[in-house]
């Protein structure tokens, strides 16, 4: 904590220099706002510190409980810092102006825990069958998280930065905790050094951002389009349309968006399956988050510039995605590639919701929001994406993790075969998440699609809107291939045998398989509530996507 | 009592959560009795429903009833709705009348089956889901209607899913209908765009200033929609696998309902229809009128007694595109209902037929059978004279409806139309005829000796002497291909191999076809009489026997077309029709009944197989389709693949710090992300420059 302290304090004196202190500075740090990012750094050091004092702490599913109740208490606490919030005015900067909590960061920020519990209570569940368990997950989850919650309230680079080396650090180690898997080290180290070197990329794109503008905080950024002090309009222009271009990279490997998904493929089939679960939820949804607000936030200015961009890669990672991930026959893999077609969905929800979200802001001030609904509704639209992408996602890998036979790595379309004859419950549970993000009425994943389309649609961009529902369609195919493998065929009986021993040998607590089900059981549930009741939670929604609009 | 429209679908979806909570409690056969009460109940508010509407003046038949706004995001914004018209009132009717008489027969048909409460939790979310597509006010609504009926014709078709032919069906029509979806989809978005809604009651009122070029996009797309549910050209192949599924099912989703909702569809966006170019709404009426054609040369060739009534009803479904594509919304209506009533009854009545003979299919080990199941053989008989378009029942009066639409549609193919549908009917009335004989008329091939079993005796026989010389070995399977044709007359000889024969053959020996219980002989006859006399809705004499077309005015908003033809024309009309259709009655009788001409003739392999087009499709995909993902995935296996067996290598190398930089994969993967951001810097340089 006291690093990014002192980052600010550098922050508030290189501001004062330019005479651009952001008007809305507390004195003093309102502690009370950063209660849900607290909860979670907090925790993880607690945990990390009682569970090596007392070792008792480290049996059973005690770290796995803890981590649901950090994440629990943290997601809690949202409600009360989103009433301080709105009683202060919708929006508060803390910490020397570079910590924003409104309430789409407040939104994001429980969906990140949402995901931190699902992926705990589906660790436990793994590690205890794979007799892997140690506390040390947890308190990379929990740290990973409150590193999310850094990288989506930042409002200055440079926290932004550390916000998101933390999240991603944390995952790089995450990814290589199987002991027995040497594709798990082999995803780790794939993923960290292109980690690295998106890192490098994103840093350039900050360093450049600085010498353009002269200033790291979203608000000085934005200022400095509109007002460009004292540099030659033209050095300005080209150095920071490169940093654009260079911070856009760094986000697009984040989220897995092609060009930039080599990695997903391999990183998910090779990492631990909870781990993935979290990977594909937490550490997307923050980065989506990230990369709205920043280029929303800092760069709205330049939207001509960056928007096509946007719309490329949404148009690659639709195609790409949606025709790679017919050709597998590994479960995961083909996760991977469906994971990079909803970054392809998100992308262009991005791309929608900067018509008006940028335009309602900048050209428009004066505009009553409360009464202009249609303003944020693009907006609400990327939100509600994220978070439900977060509930079936992290159902579908939760399911995975328990079906999870060998050391993970039996997760072939063979393998999956005849599961819903020894595994209905489980079976049934996949099925309903996987038709749900193939996006199935009645279900949550109908409503998310249905809505970017829309939002595309209504901002005119057919071609894109069109584009993503061949890829809905494209898509249906790949989620019923493993529907079919599971009902539809016999099971692999060499496979079922040998498996039948091993796990009778395995002992596995079933508190821990308990807390698993729970898990994907809750997602499911939330899946279909919301599927039939898509207005459940608009008033949060629609305050979130606010949030974004105004700035 | 018009209030009460949403009772309508609410029936069975009180029957489909009860039995999906207790249906396995409740057993046989209560789950089945539980399930047509609810469908009953849903056909005694519709008709309540109805009668309510019917006193209303004609122009305020338009109610909706809005229960709650569903879903609401900017302008965006859904009720759940219900819109209660002639149109959707008249469907209701059909969909809950027949549906409740399939339910009742289901009983009978799946007794004894291990899944015997879960084809009825099917079947109740079925009937819910098309009430849903019929009465929504809303183009998602009826949507997700539309995906339900879809849902559970899949989860039905696959019912008996231990079986590779059903699964794979099922497959088949889940694809095929996805290419429709996607249709719905962008059209639905096209309607959204230009109306600002999606609700039918603005679409009506902002249609008039529709441009042409949007409305005939808007057509265009509905119509592969509707090609895919309803079984058209290019999409109708997964319809005759369908049959796969149990024959209630087929009976009630894949004739008389689901397959009916393209055509529903079409009807209710009318004012749509009437804004597009002329080519758009030709497009639909040539759609059709291929598809009937090409589909009743298929049925002529079939064996499978099932295989004929799906490609029958793929040919019917074409006419009813074709009525609609020259604005006769009354007569496809009224071809609708009439066809839901035959079809419906001839599907149940050859599922009473193959109950009745031990799951055979094969028409030609039939024959003879009215002696055994009178009641079925009856009724079956008055479904062929109904659908053959003998006068004075119920199919002649629709078809001759829409043959005189056909006539009088000039502006889109002159008297093209027309002709294809005579030969269409003409068609019709042979291979109906065909499978009447086939089934029930004739010699009882039951007990005949099969070509396996035959070819089984004869070589169980030449085992057993070997004194028989090797040409008698070859000719052979020749001998068994022409069974087929003396078999109609007479019996296989079986005289010389008859120790030799299979003990399949015995036992058949011992076998009666018998009639089937009540539950499922009282919808027969419930739906025979219909089948005679539902023309009475639509008579053609005077004006003010149009009671069909009267009641669906307020529906269409005078975009059906007029028919300018006089008597005399429609006389002479009804005349050729008649004609065809007992022409084309004693030509089958000529060659299935007295054997004046060789079957096989007629019955070529290419008609067989549908003139190829399934398996062209499957060629294709299996071919120049699949290049494009062989080249993918060979991208993927080179690039990707590979880079991880280099990964196994290298990480392993790398461990023993031996020649890192003979990575194969990072560097790729690494190249792809330097790549990537050098496309978006360069983008961004070009914005430089403008």
């Amino acid at each position: 904590m006291s690093t990014l302290l002192v980052q600010s304090e550098a922050e508030i004196l290189e501001a004062l220099a330019q005479g651009a202190v952001p008007e809305e500075v507390s004195s003093g740090y309102d502690w009370f706002l950063l209660m849900p990012f607290l909860i979670l750094a907090v925790g993880a050091i607690l945990l990390l510190t009682f569970t090596s004092l007392f070792r008792v702490l480290q049996t059973r599913n005690v770290p796995a409980v803890i981590t649901a109740v950090t994440a629990a208490s943290s997601f809690a606490s949202l409600f009360f810092v989103w009433r301080r919030v709105d009683n202060l005015g919708g929006a508060e900067l803390i910490l020397s102006g570079s910590f924003q909590v409104d309430a789409f960061t407040l939104f994001v920020t429980g969906v990140l825990c949402a995901a931190v519990f699902f992926a705990a209570l589906s660790l436990a569940a793994y590690t205890s069958e794979q007799h892997i368990a140690m506390v040390e997950w947890y308190v990379l989850l929990l740290i990973s998280a409150a590193g999310g919650v850094l990288l989506v309230s930042a409002q200055d680079l440079i926290l932004l930065f550390i916000g998101l080396e933390v999240l991603s650090i944390a995952v790089y180690v995450l990814a290589a905790m199987h002991p027995r898997r040497e594709t798990s080290r082999e995803a780790s180290f794939k993923y960290f050094i292109l980690g690295g070197l998106a890192s490098a990329i994103f840093l350039y794109g900050i360093a450049l951002t600085y010498g353009a503008t002269g200033s790291l905080s979203l608000a000085g950024i934005a200022e400095a389009g509109v007002n460009p002090a004292g540099l030659s309009p033209q050095v300005n222009a080209s150095m920071i349309l490169v940093a654009m271009g260079l911070l856009l990279a760094g986000f697009a490997f984040k989220v897995s968006a092609v060009p930039f998904h080599f990695w997903a493929p391999d990183v998910y089939e090779g990492s631990p399956t909870p781990v993935v679960a979290y990977m594909a939820s937490g550490v997307k949804v923050a980065a989506f988050a990230a990369m709205a607000r920043v280029f929303i936030a800092g760069f709205g200015n330049y939207v001509a510039d960056w928007q096509p961009v946007l719309a490329g890669l949404a148009i690659a990672s639709l195609i790409i995605g949606s025709l790679l991930a017919l050709g597998q026959s590994n479960v995961k893999r083909m996760l991977a590639y469906s994971s990079i077609v909803h970054a392809g969905f998100l992308l262009l929800s991005v791309h929608s919701l900067a018509f008006k979200a940028v335009n309602g802001s900048k050209t428009d001030t004066s505009l009553d929001r409360g009464s202009s609904l249609t303003d944020f509704s693009d907006v609400r639209s990327f939100l509600f994406y994220l978070a439900a992408y977060t509930v079936m996602v992290s159902g579908t890998f939760g399911v995975l993790s328990l079906l999870a036979k060998g050391d993970d790595g039996m997760h072939s379309l063979a393998d999956y075969q005849g599961i819903a004859k020894q595994k209905p419950f489980l079976a049934g549970l996949l099925a309903v998440l996987l038709f749900a993000q193939s996006g199935v009425p009645f279900t949550v994943g109908f409503w998310s699609k249905f809505q970017v389309i829309w939002s595309a649609a209504r901002n005119e961009s057919y071609l894109l809107a069109g584009l993503a529902m061949l890829a809905a369609v494209v898509a249906a195919v790949l989620y019923l291939r493993v529907v079919v493998s599971m009902y539809l065929k016999g099971p692999a009986e060499t496979v079922s045998i040998t498996e039948r021993h091993a796990e009778k040998k395995r002992n596995v607590s079933s508190s821990a398989r308990a807390m698993g089900l729970t898990a994907v059981t809750l997602s499911v549930a939330a899946t279909i509530v919301w599927g039939v009741a898509p207005n459940l939670g608009d008033s949060i929604l629609d305050a979130a996507a606010q949030a974004l609009t105004i700035l | 009592m018009l209030e009460l429209v949403w009772l309508i679908p609410a029936f069975p979806l009180l029957g489909f959560i009860l039995l999906t909570a207790f249906g396995s409690k409740l057993g046989e056969p209560m789950a089945g009795w539980l399930a047509t009460i609810a469908s009953l109940g849903s056909f005694i508010s519709t008709v309540l429903v109805f009668f309510a509407l019917k006193d209303l003046p004609a122009q305020e038949r338009f109610h909706v009833e809005s229960l709650f706004t569903w879903i609401k995001a900017g302008s965006f914004s859904v009720d759940m709705g219900f819109l209660a018209d002639p149109l959707s009132i008249t469907m209701c009717l059909f969909i809950t009348g027949v549906g409740t008489l399939i339910h009742l027969y289901s009983i009978g048909y799946m007794h004894g089956d291990k899944n015997f409460s879960k084809f009825f939790v099917y079947l109740n979310l079925f009937v819910f889901s098309m009430l849903l597509l019929v009465l929504g006010d809303n183009l998602l609504l009826t949507f997700l209607g539309w995906e339900g009926v879809g849902a559970c014709s899949y989860l039905l078709i696959s019912f008996w899913f231990t079986d590779e032919a059903n699964a794979s069906a099922g497959k088949k029509a889940f694809v095929t209908n996805r290419v429709g979806d996607f249709g719905f989809m962008l059209a639905t978005f096209l309607v959204f765009t230009s109306f600002s809604s999606i609700n039918y009651a603005d679409i009506v009122a902002g249609s008039s200033e529709l441009s042409a070029g949007t409305a005939t996009a808007i057509v265009l797309l509905f119509l592969l929609a509707a090609s895919g549910k309803s079984a058209q050209l290019p999409l109708f192949v997964w319809l005759p696998d369908a049959m796969a599924g149990p024959t209630p099912v087929s009976a009630l989703i894949h004739a008389a309902t689901m397959v009916t909702s393209g055509v529903f569809l079409l009807t209710r966006l009318n004012p749509i229809l009437a804004q597009a170019d002329v080519w758009a709404t030709g497009t639909i009426a040539w759609v059709g009128a291929i598809t009937a054609l090409v589909a009743a040369t298929a049925a002529v060739a079939q064996n499978d007694i099932k295989k004929v009534l799906a490609y029958s009803t793929v040919s019917q479904l074409g006419y009813l595109f074709l009525a609609v594509g020259v604005g006769g919304y009354v007569a496809a209506l009224f071809h609708m209902i009439t066809h839901a009533f035959f079809k419906a009854l001839l599907f149940l009545g050859s599922g009473s037929v193959i109950h009745g003979m031990h799951d055979e299919q094969d028409m030609r080990k039939m024959g003879g059978l009215k002696a055994f199941m009178p009641i079925t053989g009856f009724t079956f008989i008055l479904g062929w004279l109904a659908i053959a378009g003998v006068p004075p029942f119920s199919g002649f009066w629709s078809k001759d409806e829409i043959l005189a639409y056909a006539w009088n549609a000039d502006g889109v193919g002159g008297k093209g139309l027309w002709v294809i549908g005579l030969l269409t009917a003409l068609l019709t009335a042979f291979y109906m005829t065909r499978q009447v004989i086939l089934t029930f008329f004739g010699r009882t091939r039951f007990y005949d000796a099969t070509p396996q079993e035959l070819a089984h005796a004869h070589s169980a026989k030449m085992a057993a002497s070997p004194g028989i010389s090797e040409n008698d070995t070859t000719e052979f399977p020749l001998v068994v291909e022409q069974q087929y044709v003396t078999a109609l007359s007479e019996a296989p000889e079986t005289d010389e191999v008859d120790e030799y024969l299979p003990a399949s053959y015995r036992d058949r020996q011992e076998y009666v076809p018998h009639e089937s219980p009540w539950t499922m002989t009282a919808p027969l006859v419930i739906l025979a009489a219909l089948s005679v006399t539902a023309g009475v809705i639509n008579l053609p004499f005077s004006k003010d026997l149009h009671f069909l077309g009267h009641w669906l005015e307020p529906s269409l908003f005078a975009n059906e077309a007029h028919l300018e033809l006089s008597a005399a024309t429609k006389w002479i009309l009804a005349i050729v029709a008649i004609a065809i259709a007992c022409t084309a009655l004693a030509a089958a009788g000529a060659v299935y009944l007295r054997g004046k001409y060789p079957p096989e003739k007629i019955e070529r392999k290419i008609l067989a197989d549908a003139w190829r087009i399934d398996s062209s499709y499957a060629a294709f995909f299996g071919g120049p389709g699949r290049m494009l993902f062989v080249v993918l995935t060979w991208f993927d296996k080179t690039v990707i693949d590979g880079g991880v067996r280099g990964v196994a290598k290298v990480s392993s190398l790398f461990g023993s710090g031996l020649r890192v930089t003979q990575s194969g994969y990072i560097r790729h993967y690494a190249l792809g992300i330097s790549v990537g951001s050098l496309l978006v810097a360069v983008w961004f340089v070009t914005r430089l420059f403008q």
